[in-house]
């Protein structure tokens, strides 16, 4: 079974794209599942089983979703074959900007879109950074020039990654991009594979329930912000 | 500089001379969130003030940074050919969607104008994208293209991706907060053009030549009318724009000057596909493709006699033009103006 990792920042066209580049694929019904990792809620469920796409969600809650991903993902590739998939897809979502859920050697695919600001290629950091395709969307609403510099930016924190313009709503663009996942890797399982990057590192009382703020409560690894004065 | 040069310059460089000789290191810098670091040394000895907190943020240890440096400024002051010059594209016919066949050869030079035209889903849009990721009797259309009389391969097709095609259309809009100097600075930062100053002045003029209503280089983007921005981005993909072929979709009615935007763009030695029911633009055009059931059904030459009625079309059109400004100025509409 192929897999492939999507990520990217909420309402970029994550789901979109996915949808439109199984329908690229053209392969038969039910071969291709996804896996949507998520927070609290989502509405792509309904998305992907109107499209008859096997679809399987999981909501991290209170845990960090980095962390509730990298537990999860092998369990995830284990529903994948037994299910029979020819390809599995796990979508999922960058909330903090370090959110990297790339794994090495296996696709991994970043979905940014042209309306969230001409400099926020340069500020998403991992989720950008170690992705091997960019996909950018809604670039048919900005002008041809927002969209240069904006590959260009993309190409500043990422200059070897392949950049692909798609649009969600026509599927322009996603028959390249069927072309990139057709040569993703066949894998049995994850074991010992490593990420890209480190997860957010939190062991501190806060992500253990705590909620009162001050000295006194904070235990933990920690790190302060150093205020100069005026 | 090769690879092994450049790191030596970086390793024995200070910062200062490195910002000097590549203003785009500065963006570098800001990315990995070091604007403040010393400039006065070396980029290796300077990242020892800095915490190794700091860069390991961004998984990366001095070492490492000083290669993304490297591979940074390599990626950036290459000359970019990357889509190298095109002076004709080739569609070779596929199928319409009631599966027969399209029997077209169609090559287009640089410089040539081309209407696409035909009822909503009769296939234009296929045939643009088609365009776009060069197709090769792999999509489903089984339409090819052909650059300069070749067949690409995968690797070009990956390569030219999202450089080969520029694209405009009525939908567009500026998203940046931006003026039209700081903008047209932005974009031709982007191309790593060498004469900022000059080709945002040309861009600038031509715009304001296209513009029915003029405004200055200090105006705010998202100020500009609907015109006023489509004669921007037409001057600014005409001039700056690296991609060899445009395709535009419907600009009519957009208060601009229809006829100098297409000559502006083919002078450009652009190749230029129009998809529009304008008969002023699309009379205007080298040739017409038909479009009818997902296929090309015919390509008309735009012949004299067509050509010379545009005149006769102009005249209709500046009537409804002056009927269109009298309405904009509070004046009665009357018959008389129709003679």
């Amino acid at each position: 079974m192929k897999l492939v990792t999507v990520a990217g920042p909420p309402s970029s066209g994550k789901t979109s794209v996915i949808l439109k580049l199984i329908e690229c694929m053209d392969l038969e019904k039910g071969s291709i599942g996804v896996v949507k990792f998520d927070c609290l809620t989502s509405f792509d469920k309904l998305s992907y089983q109107e499209a008859g796409i096997p679809v399987q969600i999981g909501f991290s809650g209170r845990f960090c979703p980095d962390h509730y991903y990298v537990s999860n993902i092998e369990d995830a590739v284990q529903w994948g074959l037994s299910s029979g998939f020819e390809m599995l897809i796990t979508e999922s979502a960058g909330l903090c900007n370090r959110c990297s859920p790339y794994i090495n050697g296996i696709l991994a695919i970043c979905v940014i879109d042209n309306l969230s600001g001409i400099n926020t290629p340069r500020k998403i950091g991992p989720l950008l950074r170690f992705a091997d395709v960019v996909v950018i969307t809604k670039g048919d609403i900005v002008s041809q020039a927002e969209r240069e510099v904006f590959a260009f930016n993309v190409k500043q924190v990422n200059s070897s990654a392949r950049i692909i313009f798609v649009n969600g709503i026509t599927g322009q663009g996603t028959f390249m991009l069927s072309k990139y996942i057709r040569e993703a890797r066949d894998i049995l399982t994850l074991k010992d594979l490593k990420l890209r990057f480190t997860t957010p590192a939190a062991v501190c009382s806060y992500c253990t329930g705590e909620t009162r703020i001050g000295d006194k409560y904070q235990m933990g690894m920690l790190k302060k912000l150093e205020f100069k004065g005026v | 500089m090769n690879t092994a040069d450049l790191m030596t310059y970086l390793k024995n460089t200070n910062l200062e001379k490195i910002l000097k000789d590549y203003p785009i290191a500065g963006d570098f810098l800001a990315n990995f969130r070091l604007e403040a670091i010393s400039k006065v040394l070396p980029l290796p000895q300077a990242l020892e003030e800095v915490g190794e907190e700091t860069l390991a943020e961004f998984g990366l240890d001095s070492y490492g940074l000083l290669q993304e440096f490297c591979i940074f400024l390599e990626n950036f002051t290459r000359v970019e050919e990357s889509t190298g010059r095109v002076s004709s594209l080739t569609i070779l016919g596929g199928f319409n969607k009631l599966k027969e066949p399209e029997n077209v050869e169609l090559t287009i030079a640089a410089g040539e104008v081309i209407s696409v035209v035909g009822p909503t889903g009769s296939g234009k849009s296929r045939l643009l994208s088609d365009i776009e990721c060069l197709a090769q009797r792999d999509t489903p259309t089984a339409r090819q293209i052909l650059i300069n009389g070749i067949a690409p391969d995968d690797l070009q097709r990956f390569e030219m991706g999202g450089k080969l095609v520029a694209q405009l259309s009525q939908n567009m809009n500026f998203v940046m907060d931006l003026t039209v100097r700081e903008f047209l600075e932005m974009h031709a930062k982007s191309r790593l053009a060498r004469n900022t100053a000059e080709i945002v002045e040309k861009c600038f003029l031509s715009a304001n030549e296209l513009s029915g209503e003029k405004f200055t280089i200090d105006t705010k983007l998202t100020q500009l009318s609907g015109g006023q921005s489509r004669a921007l981005m037409i001057a600014d993909t005409a001039n700056m724009s690296n991609s060899p072929v445009i395709l535009i979709d419907e600009i009519e009615n957009a208060g601009i000057d229809r006829r100098q935007a297409i000559e502006i763009l083919a002078k450009s030695e652009k190749i230029v596909f129009i998809s529009t029911h304008d008969p002023l633009l699309a009379l205007r055009a080298d040739k017409r493709i038909v479009m009818k059931n997902g296929g090309i059904s015919k390509v008309i030459r735009t012949s004299d006699v067509e050509r010379k009625s545009l005149a006769a079309i102009e005249k209709i059109d500046n009537t409804l033009q002056a009927i269109r400004n009298r309405l904009r100025s509070g004046e009665i509409i009357t018959e008389e103006l129709l003679k």
